[in-house]
């Protein structure tokens, strides 16, 4: 998914949200200020990993009418405005219900790169990773501080794409410090993926920080944040794209963008 | 008297189909850990006999079993109620509360965080942690605080701090969301205290084992009793916590039907209701397949009871393994029919019932003369908590 020897900006924006449309149009300015890949969440009413901003913004979207096909259609438009990866976050049961196939088949005609399922452990993902295998989709599987080894070996050999590591114990959402050093270490010894660190990112210097010993940057909180706090949606999106090239020109400043 | 059933499962959490662990891969070692811990406490006697005495000396077990001959009219056979309003605190929460509150302990956590929805899990949970010298959180939405205020209370007074959930409809629901992100970002520190026969392994096999001493002790009651098993054993389902405890030492008694009630609100037809059986599919909320009320996206729907306790849109694994594979049976009980129930029992045998409970007693009534000549109801639960509700309900402040 990401060219080796690069540092990579992947922003998280819920589709739907703050509208289908300008769900689009934040998403691309994302990728015109500098992010690398997207990740587009399926909003979903019992979002247990997700903290308060995240929350908010996938209640507004479901709110709004979103609907799964609503998702696939923001994924297409996006991918075929943009040249960059296009996963999407979902919590499992939309999938389920949607159907695994169809829905694979879908996101992959949507152009879209994989999925990031973070309610579903390696242990449950088998229906999931061959039907995305089937299509070209890469699995993307979260590791956490509390990982064992043994569990860390296991999400490494089931991701695809990259490993998405956990900065800290917790939900989504900014804090004032971030790590994962060590757990990108420990992800490290058992694969040659890209390991990309997320949960808490909020700034540049952060995001410098943490492209110091990963391979990239997850951000999703502090984005979504900006357009809550915005007046109206065109504030939001300059606020977003403003956001984007301070953690684009974090993340990138080592060594460069894919 | 053991409480543990022997046969605890491969280890994978599964029931039939349904089951598992769909969890965040930070709760994947707590989940582990706790695992670990269960399957060592229940092998362990002195773990037994110190929830025993906690049981017999502290909670009021065995709880009687009541034969209410007057109510029994309604039904068309022999009733008895197995007296879980009597136990300590007043449900049959207790029995779990102080089962994993032990647990807690021994796994050296010294924070135990729940969640509740009519509040007697939480009174439970706040009761054995006060007991224990844990300290305890519970998460509750904000619609069930405002109509289960005495429980929120008699948490606030045993020491506990009660979260209000505003998110979604403010029911059991949010708040099991709630306290699922609390326990993601302080796993080493807390035990999440499930409170239902719901959520993910080894959560719905903990309940149930911790539940059964509800059935083990009926069982042989209604033997002594009557002289025989009856011919069917009824409670009210929500997760389905003591449901799964009345009926699981009934499950090899091939003569005695499994009866649930579950809430079907203003009726399953309006939409209006928690009825998961009668409304839901199958798919994965709080950590577990089964059977969902969700929409066509799979999203959650929101629910409606005049009960609390019963306003959930999941339900636990085992109950949906024992429905497909048709040794329970489940019935939906609208608010009406349940409220009627209650004050007929009332009004009978000088029992107020939860309204949870209530939908066990209309689900009998409903089924009169279909259930055989002796009938086992589980009252899970008093009705002091739904007094507000009652008597809104009822008009019983003009009257």
């Amino acid at each position: 998914m990401f060219k080796p020897n690069t540092k990579s900006l992947v922003g998280y924006l819920p589709a739907g949200f703050p509208t289908v449309d300008d769900g689009v149009r934040t998403l691309i300015a994302m990728v015109e200020a500098g992010c690398d890949a997207l990740e587009i969440g399926l909003p979903y009413t019992d979002p247990v990993m997700d903290g308060p901003a995240v929350q908010d913004a996938v209640t507004r979207a479901l709110e709004n009418g979103t609907r799964t096909e609503d998702v696939l259609r923001t994924v297409e438009r996006v991918a075929a405005r943009t040249q960059v990866p296009v996963l999407v976050m979902t919590y499992w049961n939309p999938v389920e219900q949607y159907g695994i196939e169809r829905f694979a088949q879908r996101l992959a005609d949507a152009g879209g790169a994989g999925c990031v399922l973070p309610d579903l452990p390696v242990q449950h993902s088998l229906p999931w990773r061959e039907v995305a295998g089937k299509h070209g989709l890469d699995s993307v599987f979260i590791a956490a501080p509390s990982s064992t080894d043994q569990r860390v070996a296991e999400i490494a050999k089931a991701s695809t794409g990259f490993v998405y590591a956990a900065s800290t114990m917790g939900v989504t959402g900014m804090r004032s410090e971030v790590s994962g050093a060590n757990l990108v270490a420990r992800i490290r010894q058992a694969t040659d993926l890209p390991v990309l660190v997320g949960l808490g990112v909020s700034n540049g210097a952060q995001a410098r920080e943490i492209a110091g010993f990963a391979d990239g940057v997850i951000v999703g909180s502090a984005i979504v944040r900006r357009m809550l706090d915005a007046p109206d949606t065109d504030t939001g999106i300059a606020e977003i794209r403003a956001l984007c090239g301070e953690l684009a020109a974090g993340t990138h400043a080592l060594v460069g963008s894919p | 008297m053991s409480f543990f059933h022997p046969a605890h499962g491969d280890g994978t959490g599964r029931f039939g189909r349904f089951g598992g662990q769909y969890v965040p891969e930070a709760l994947v070692a707590a989940i582990d850990e706790l695992t670990v811990a269960y399957d060592k406490a229940r092998h362990d006697e002195a773990f037994a006999a110190e929830l025993t005495d906690l049981l017999e000396n502290y909670a009021g077990r065995p709880t009687p079993l009541t034969e209410v001959p007057r109510f029994a009219e309604a039904v068309g056979a022999r009733v008895f109620l197995k007296r879980e309003d009597l136990n300590h605190t007043g449900s049959h929460k207790l029995n779990n509360a102080l089962g994993q509150a032990l647990l807690a302990k021994r796994m050296g956590k010294p924070r135990v965080i729940a969640e509740t929805g009519a509040g007697q899990h939480g009174v439970a949970t706040a009761t054995a942690c006060a007991l224990l010298g844990i300290d305890c959180t519970v998460y509750m939405g904000t619609l069930d605080i405002e109509r289960q205020a005495l429980n929120v209370a008699r948490m606030r007074i045993l020491g506990t701090e009660v979260v209000a959930v505003p998110t979604g409809a403010g029911t059991l629901k949010d708040a099991i969301n709630e306290a699922f992100r609390d326990w993601v970002a302080n796993v080493d520190s807390t035990h999440y205290l499930f409170g239902t026969a719901a959520g993910p392994h080894p959560f719905p096999t903990i309940v149930r084992d911790l539940q059964r001493v509800v059935g083990v002790e009926a069982r042989e009651q209604i033997q002594r009793r009557t002289g025989r098993l009856p011919d069917a054993v009824v409670a009210c389902v929500g997760g389905g916590s003591n449901a799964i405890g009345a009926f699981h030492p009934f499950l090899d008694d091939a003569g005695t039907r499994l009866i649930g009630c579950e809430a079907a609100g203003d009726g399953v037809e309006t939409g209006r209701h928690a009825a998961t059986f009668a409304g839901g599919k199958v798919g994965v909320l709080h950590g577990s397949r089964s059977y969902v009320l969700q929409d066509e996206d799979g999203q959650t729907r929101e629910t409606h009871s005049i009960s609390a306790g019963l306003d959930y849109a999941g339900v636990g694994p085992e109950h949906s393994h024992l429905r497909d594979s048709g040794r329970a049976e489940y019935v939906p009980v609208t608010d009406d029919e349940a409220m009627a129930a209650l004050r007929l029992l009332a009004r009978t045998e000088g029992i107020i019932p939860a309204i949870e409970s209530s939908h066990a007693l209309a689900g009998a009534i409903k089924l009169n003369a279909d259930l055989g000549e002796v009938v086992l109801i589980n009252l899970s639960g008093r009705g002091d908590k739904d007094m507000d509700t009652a008597a809104g309900y009822f008009d019983l402040v003009g009257e």
